[in-house]
């Protein structure tokens, strides 16, 4: 028995090494100089070099046309991350809403016209979606950026799921004191769905933060670039110089992943809770 | 992890071990099996002309522009020939599909994008359950494996593409000269299996947390007295996963595989993209990588809308027929 447990615990530990090791070494390497890393390879000791690094990629205007800056795409990466999981939040729990609470005609309809979104990833509509949003001229736009990625039902799905959990007597006493759907709405049901709002948030954050297709389609305009969307572009670059930027690279890598890991670190538990709680 | 979150809900039925009877309603949704439950969710209900209709103008809005304009666009533009430089288009029926499937190298990377799922899958969620199965029996510990084993689940692929590359550079990357201990000279970028191998371990790296997540919240869902039970019945740690924890565990397995399978062919993108930097002349790509190449580099409209709904018909077979057939096999109760 106890010797199992120590075998478990020798597995559990190479589990840990292999996710965390690559992202450790990443990190250190960054606080080495080019040339550095260059002669000896990856590194797992302090370089020394942190702050200049840093500073060089959240500051320097880099790309073709020498608009943007580390910063720059950090602030456009937020704007997507914050405007999406705003945007899924708001719009599902209307849609939900009027699903659950709302007895009309066409209402089985309209569940599976909003539905069947699920069945089709963006990835396979990249073309006509992009022709589509050259039509609407929304390239190059926050909107264009962030408008349609909301055209999945997931989060319709989750609320409707914790809308149907919430017990039927709230509703009727609301009635009894004489409120509308309105004030039922924002009184009891958005009070009630804060844990799950959270949950919702911080899956769709990063859900929207790490996007990477669309808005490689969307904008050509480097002051729109988001730091996910900005590693293919500093590879394009590495790949013609002489000794590349490696510490560069790495130093943007570790900056696109620090807020939606921090994120799932620190709300861990509101994470999970999201992804995986059963209706009740 | 587009369609990973679009599929999400499935498992909140998927992981209620905890309420004791399970409830699939996700499942029942889309294998037509609904029993009636979906428009009766309460008794009572506003009932108003328009509102409704208010609430669900903004989702329908955006779902109809966003995805069903462009979903009818893909197929129609899938019979037609583009005339590259704006000249209208002509009618040809169903040759792009033909030209599409004709093709040595389409057929190519359907097989790379069949192996590759395969492989994916297969050690994501075999190595996940592992994991999950170690930390539910370590009670010591446990959180603090759990934090430090789902955190890469934030990282994008193509971030994950990035540091991949970085190991598995020619020059600094390490998995490089380990390899080369054991005498294999791996060649990224110019050797096709290896390259492949390489986006397999990203891959694979990448969605390991996501499946252990699942797991473990799937073994921690069952109660006490069911394990309580199995340590009598059966001594052999071994044949009482087999026979009483991995049974249970089913339904998550069954909705992870859909998930794992989705990401495999969809979500990677990111991770090859970066992986092969534009020249996939000798690389291994996937089917949506060719999609993408096709319609924005090549120019070739039609061919990439043939292939998108060919796609889009994959997707609806594999989830009509994982829902169908393999569903039977799992128990619920």
């Amino acid at each position: 028995m106890y010797r199992t447990k120590i075998f478990d615990h020798v597995i559990l530990m190479f589990g840990v090494f292999i996710m965390v090791a690559p992202v450790v070494v990443a990190f250190m390497t960054s606080t080495h100089e080019a040339a550095d890393i260059h002669r000896n390879g990856l590194s797992l000791t302090w370089g020394g070099h942190f702050v200049e690094t840093y500073q060089t990629v959240l500051t320097r205007e880099g790309g073709f046309t020498g608009k943007i800056t580390g910063f720059n795409m950090m602030l456009n990466s937020m704007i997507l991350g914050l405007g999406f999981a705003v945007g899924k939040i708001v719009l599902s729990m209307l849609a939900a809403y009027a699903l659950v609470y709302f007895r009309f005609p066409l209402a089985t309809f309209f569940f599976w016209v909003i539905f069947t979104t699920l069945l089709l990833p963006l990835e396979v509509r990249i073309l006509p979606s992009y022709e589509v949003m050259n039509t609407l001229k929304l390239t190059n736009t926050y909107t264009g950026l962030i408008v349609p990625l909301l055209a999945s039902a997931t989060g319709t799905f989750y609320f409707r799921q914790f809308f149907k959990s919430v017990p039927d007597e709230l509703l009727e006493a609301a009635r009894i004191d004489g409120a509308g759907p309105f004030k039922f709405f924002i009184d009891v049901l958005v009070p009630l769905s804060r844990t799950m709002m959270a949950a919702i948030f911080i899956i769709m954050f990063v859900y929207g933060w790490n996007q990477y297709l669309w808005p490689t389609l969307m904008t050509t305009d480097e002051g729109f670039f988001t730091l996910v969307r900005g590693i293919k572009q500093i590879l394009l670059v590495w790949v013609g110089s002489n000794i590349p930027d490696y510490n560069e690279a790495f130093a943007l890598a570790i900056l696109a992943m620090l807020p939606p890991v921090m994120i799932v670190v620190i709300f861990q538990r509101w994470f999970i809770k999201g992804l995986t709680e059963s209706d009740k | 992890m587009s369609t990973a979150t679009d599929l999400l809900p499935a498992a909140r039925g998927g992981t209620g071990t905890k309420t004791g009877g399970r409830r699939f309603g996700a499942f029942r949704l889309f294998g037509g099996q609904s029993s009636g439950g979906e428009s009766a969710a309460k008794r009572v209900q506003f009932s108003s002309p328009f509102l409704p209709y208010l609430f669900l103008a903004p989702q329908l809005a955006i779902i109809f522009i966003f995805f069903y304009w462009p979903s009818v666009q893909a197929i129609q533009s899938s019979f037609y020939l583009e005339d590259p430089f704006g000249f209208g288009s002509t009618f040809v029926g169903m040759t792009n599909y033909t030209d599409v499937l004709k093709s040595g190298e389409y057929l190519g990377i359907a097989r790379f994008t069949a192996v590759f799922t395969a492989l994916v899958t297969f050690f994501a969620l075999s190595i996940g359950l592992l994991l999950a199965v170690k930390a539910d029996g370590v009670i010591r510990g446990n959180a603090a494996y759990r934090t430090l084993l789902i955190w890469v689940y934030a990282i994008a692929p193509p971030v994950a593409g990035l540091i991949g590359m970085m190991f598995f550079d020619q020059h600094i990357g390490p998995i490089v000269e380990l390899a080369r201990w054991f005498g294999w000279d791996i060649k990224v970028g110019l050797n096709y299996f290896d390259t492949a191998f390489s986006m397999v371990v990203v891959s694979v790296w990448k969605q390991i947390p996501y499946n252990f997540i699942f797991f473990l919240s799937g073994l921690q869902g069952i109660p006490v007295s069911v394990r309580e039970a199995a340590a009598i019945d059966c001594r052999s740690g071994f044949r009482r996963f087999w026979t009483v924890i991995l049974p249970l565990l089913a339904p998550t397995a069954f909705f992870l595989l859909i998930i794992n399978v989705t990401y495999a062919l969809f979500d990677t993108f990111g991770v090859i993209d970066v992986m092969v930097k534009d020249k996939a002349a000798n690389n291994p790509i996937t089917l949506v990588y060719k999609v993408y190449m096709d319609g924005f580099r090549g120019n070739d409209l039609g061919g990439s809308s043939a292939q998108s709904v060919i796609l889009m018909l994959i997707v609806f077979v594999l989830t009509i027929f994982q829902f169908r057939f393999i569903e039977r096999r799992v128990h619920y109760n």
